[in-house]
């Protein structure tokens, strides 16, 4: 029998990574900027003011030219579950693929529908239809991502399932658990983070026309618009990132201790406002101290993931090893975890054996042996609890940076919003100027999101119970290399015809109608 | 009351149905391989893209709606066929993300590459992915060499549960005559599709006069190597199922056998094509004639969708392995029955899909499309 080539889990996870990135290089934009050209486009059909078409229709441009590479950056995330992770697929299929597939039903068809009228229609259709095109594309975008999203937020809290051991698999027992609290604050927080993007680009790009002293009136109008959204929404990320750290706190307590870079609990912990990691400390084991300099604010973290000042945040060394008091009692050590985990795989194959043999006495004591232990099914392929420690510096400075910019975004739009009810944007070259160097920011911002919640709860494929190294397909890595390398020149390809086409748009700026 | 084995059916339904609107939509891929044969000039060329360009986003959801739909439904073909004919798919999929900017892109300034690497692009999607998914569907008729040990997932270093034997991973499916058949048969078809759509949406004189001439020249090669797959498959072995000890075995002209057990099957297949040859062959003879797509394109997916109720239904495995005891059949390889009920529910959906969808294109195709429109077109490509 073939054994599984190690790296092949090295490449595959690389290529879900590269793909997953370079997607959410794009559709953070598509559903901001959406919202937003769908307001100015209302403001038109409700004023008659043609100078709001005009509007409407630039941004319209470049929301068409990021939506088309985000649609091909994204086709190829849907097919890799299946592709690289054969095993996910089968294992959690019956539970994943029902999100993935209402996402095609009832979110793509809106939006490849309504996309069309919305870029052809404006000459074929009457202005409320073309409105009501322009907003039903992007609702279609933005439950396309609330379904693709209830998936994540399923993999990292698996709830309303049971494990069938006939069938080998994971099985849906209750559809709206599925939609748990953990996926619409998950939901939440990425909608608006989109915003945030959106308000950003158009506030950024309308900065340069007034840095270039051309189209006045259409920038400030522009920027009056994304500035009151974007300011709006970058609270509304603050609020709903509050709500996801709290979730993660309950049901991913690694990690929040890789985010904060606690590795010894304490009762009442402090928030890290600003740190800096000892390059030193190698281990999570050893007795090197984690950091060269913090700065704490004091309880913070128990009342932000416990609500409760003085409530016990455990670390990487207090998981590890368990016996701190939880919601559901004691915490279990790794190797309390790791010996249910193998008794759960002893048993289902117990089962299997006494199921061939029509042994049913003893298929129901192995299951019932099963479901006791399913919880930690996943710990049975660990082999040390080093395994569990995600790495540290990549989350707990993607975290400290994401917030750090969060709260700039707020700062920002604040600033914009007043000095353009003053009437003083126009005049204000550094705030144009700043504008203008934060629309990157918003992409390294979102981007720093993900690699938060996807590299922070790692080795998991499904949260406890399927490891990645059990999810993968049976490829060789030298296949994965392969695709790997293609969709990196590919999209890299894209990438920079991308943004010279967008240049040369911005350039151009709006028509005349 | 609603049984198990009635959902599985009812899913397989909805795949067959989904695979039809999409043998139907690749018509847009067909079209694309017709940007560097029958248009000149430039203007014609820029015809043919911004009609082909209104469409593409419908076969790109479909794909991805067929694909999601066959991960809730049938989640084991989706594991073993993605994560096994792993070659086969990744060049489908390679072919779809360059389609998806190219219409986009081609004719922006500052497209780094030019207009002409983009409309390449687009006849590379178009030649690939019509000839792929024909192999790719062959398949299910002829079989494919993987293994499937549920018992797998209990090996710590060996967990993979469907494991792909031909290390070719899929791309031995291009040495198989029946599948390249039903490959070079989707090509043709999409191109025949394609021009059917050209004679109901563009007003172009020149174009016009090429669009009959090609028709026969593609509408031929399509009905030769269609009907050589149709009665080569009719006439050979198929992966059949006891429905008693679940035991799959070959048996001799199985699909022939499916047909006759199955007369609604049998008439629809056949009416579709019938619809199919009629929207060709009326449009070969009357200039006059602009409807011959909705007929073709009706036809196309009933034909297909019953040619793939053939393969799930009738104790058949749909996916067979030539390890005969690992091939998938729609009992074998669905969701639990809790998740098809649930998926069921949200398919009540999929009438009002199809009427909105129906509604817009109306809406949008109100009179054929001439240079003119493409210039008042603040969004041409």
């Amino acid at each position: 029998m073939k054994l599984m080539d190690v790296s092949l889990l090295d490449w595959s996870r690389a290529q879900f990574a590269m793909t997953a990135m370079y997607h959410w290089l794009f559709v953070p934009l598509t559903l901001g900027l959406g919202v937003i050209m769908s307001i100015m486009e209302t403001i038109y059909v409700r004023t008659g003011n043609e100078e709001w078409k005009r509007i409407t229709k630039f941004w319209m441009t470049l929301f068409g030219i990021n939506f088309a590479i985000g649609v091909a950056t994204g086709i190829i995330l849907e097919f890799e579950f299946g592709t690289n992770w054969s095993n996910y697929s089968w294992f959690v299929g019956d539970i994943f693929g029902a999100p993935l597939a209402i996402e095609g039903i009832l979110a793509f068809f809106m939006e490849s529908t309504f996309i069309s009228i919305m870029f052809f229609g404006w000459n074929k259709v009457s202005k409320s239809f073309h409105l009501a095109s322009t907003w039903l594309t992007v609702t279609g975008a933005t439950l396309s991502a609330l379904w693709i999203l209830v998936a994540n937020a399923w993999m990292q809290h698996p709830v309303g399932m049971q494990f069938n051991p006939i069938t080998v698999r994971n099985e849906m027992v209750d559809f709206w658990a599925v939609i748990s609290p953990f996926a619409i604050h998950k939901f939440l927080h990425t909608v608006f983070s989109g915003w945030v993007m959106g308000s950003l680009f158009v506030v950024g790009i309308s900065s340069w026309y007034l840095l270039k002293k051309r189209e006045i009136n259409f920038a400030k109008n522009s920027i009056l618009i994304a500035s009151i959204f974007g300011l709006s929404a970058s609270l509304l990320v603050s609020l709903t990132g509050d709500s996801s750290a709290y979730d993660v706190a309950q049901h991913q307590p690694m990690k929040l201790a890789a985010m904060e870079g606690i590795y010894k609990g304490e009762k009442g912990t402090g928030l890290i406002a600003f740190g800096i990691l000892n390059p030193e400390k190698k281990m999570y084991n050893d007795s090197i101290d984690p950091f060269l300099v913090k700065v704490e604010i004091p309880k913070m973290l128990s009342i932000l993931g416990y609500r409760d000042k003085d409530a016990f945040v455990p670390g990487i060394n207090d998981i590890l090893k368990g016996g701190y008091e939880t919601n559901n009692g004691k915490a279990m050590s790794f190797e309390d975890k790791q010996e249910r985990g193998l008794a759960a795989i002893e048993s289902l194959k117990e089962f299997q054996n006494s199921n061939t043999k029509h042994d049913e006495a003893t298929a129901m004591i192995e299951k019932t042996k099963l479901k006791k232990n399913f919880s930690e099914f996943g710990y049975g392929y660990l082999k040390h609890p080093s395994e569990l420690v995600p790495d540290i510096p990549m989350i707990f400075y993607s975290f400290h940076l994401m917030v750090a910019l969060g709260l700039f975004f707020i700062a920002l739009f604040g600033v914009v919003f007043f000095m353009t009810y003053k009437n003083t944007i126009e005049s204000t070259r550094w705030i144009q100027w700043i504008c203008l160097f934060s629309i990157p920011l918003g992409y390294v911002a979102g981007e720093l999101g993900w690699i938060v919640a996807e590299m922070g709860r790692q080795p998991w494929a499904i949260q406890d119970v399927l490891p990645l190294k059990a999810a993968i397909s049976g490829i060789s890595s030298d296949s994965v290399k392969i695709t790997f390398f293609l969709f990196l020149i590919l999209f890299t390809a894209l990438l920079i015809a991308e943004i010279r086409i967008m240049l040369q748009q911005i350039k151009k700026g709006p028509e005349m109608e | 009351m609603i049984s198990y084995s009635l959902l599985q059916h009812y899913w397989w339904f909805i795949i067959s149905l989904l695979g039809g609107i999409l043998a139907f939509l690749l018509f847009v891929q067909g079209g694309q391989t017709f940007l560097f044969s029958l248009s000149k000039t430039n203007d014609e060329r820029k015809l043919l893209v911004n009609v082909l360009g209104r469409k593409w986003e419908f076969t790109f959801t479909t794909l991805v709606t067929f694909g999601g739909a066959f991960f809730a439904s049938f989640p084991l073909f989706y594991s073993t066929s993605f994560g096994g004919a792993y070659w086969v798919w990744m060049a489908i999929l390679f072919s779809f993300v360059v389609q998806a900017v190219s219409f986009e892109f081609q004719s922006k300034p500052g497209n780094v590459f030019g207009t002409n690497v983009y409309r390449g692009l687009l006849y590379f999607n178009g030649l690939a992915a019509t000839f792929l998914i024909g192999v790719a569907i062959a398949t299910f008729f002829t079989g494919s060499d993987f293994i499937i040990n549920k018992g797998n997932i209990t090996e710590q270093l060996t967990p993979t549960i469907s494991v792909w034997q031909n290390p070719l991973h899929g791309l031995e499916a291009l040495f198989n005559i029946r599948n390249l058949c039903l490959g070079i048969a989707v090509f043709f078809l999409s191109r025949t599709l394609a021009l059917l759509f050209f004679i109901n949406r563009i007003s172009h004189d020149v174009l016009e006069s090429k669009f009959q001439k090609a028709l026969l020249l593609n509408a031929l090669p399509f009905v030769v190597f269609f009907l050589i797959f149709v009665i080569w498959t009719l006439l050979s072995d198929g992966y059949g199922v006891n429905p008693n000890t679940l035991e799959i075995k070959l048996i001799s002209n199985k699909y022939f056998i499916n047909l006759i057990e199955m007369p609604i099957i049998l008439v629809a297949f056949l009416l579709g094509v019938v619809a199919v040859l009629y929207g060709v062959i009326r449009s070969l003879l009357s200039k006059e004639f602009k409807s011959g797509i909705w007929f073709s394109g009706i036809g196309t997916i009933v034909t297909v969708c019953n040619l793939l109720l053939l393969v799930g239904y009738n104790n058949t495995s749909f996916y067979p392995s030539i390890n005969l005891q690992s091939s998938l059949t729609i009992s074998n390889s669905s969701s639990s029955e809790f998740t098809l009920k649930a998926m069921s529910i949200v398919s009540i959906f999929i009438p009002f899909v199809l009427a909105y969808i129906f509604y817009a294109w109306r809406a949008m195709e109100k009179s054929r499309t001439n240079m003119e429109d493409i210039n008042n077109d603040h969004h041409s490509y």
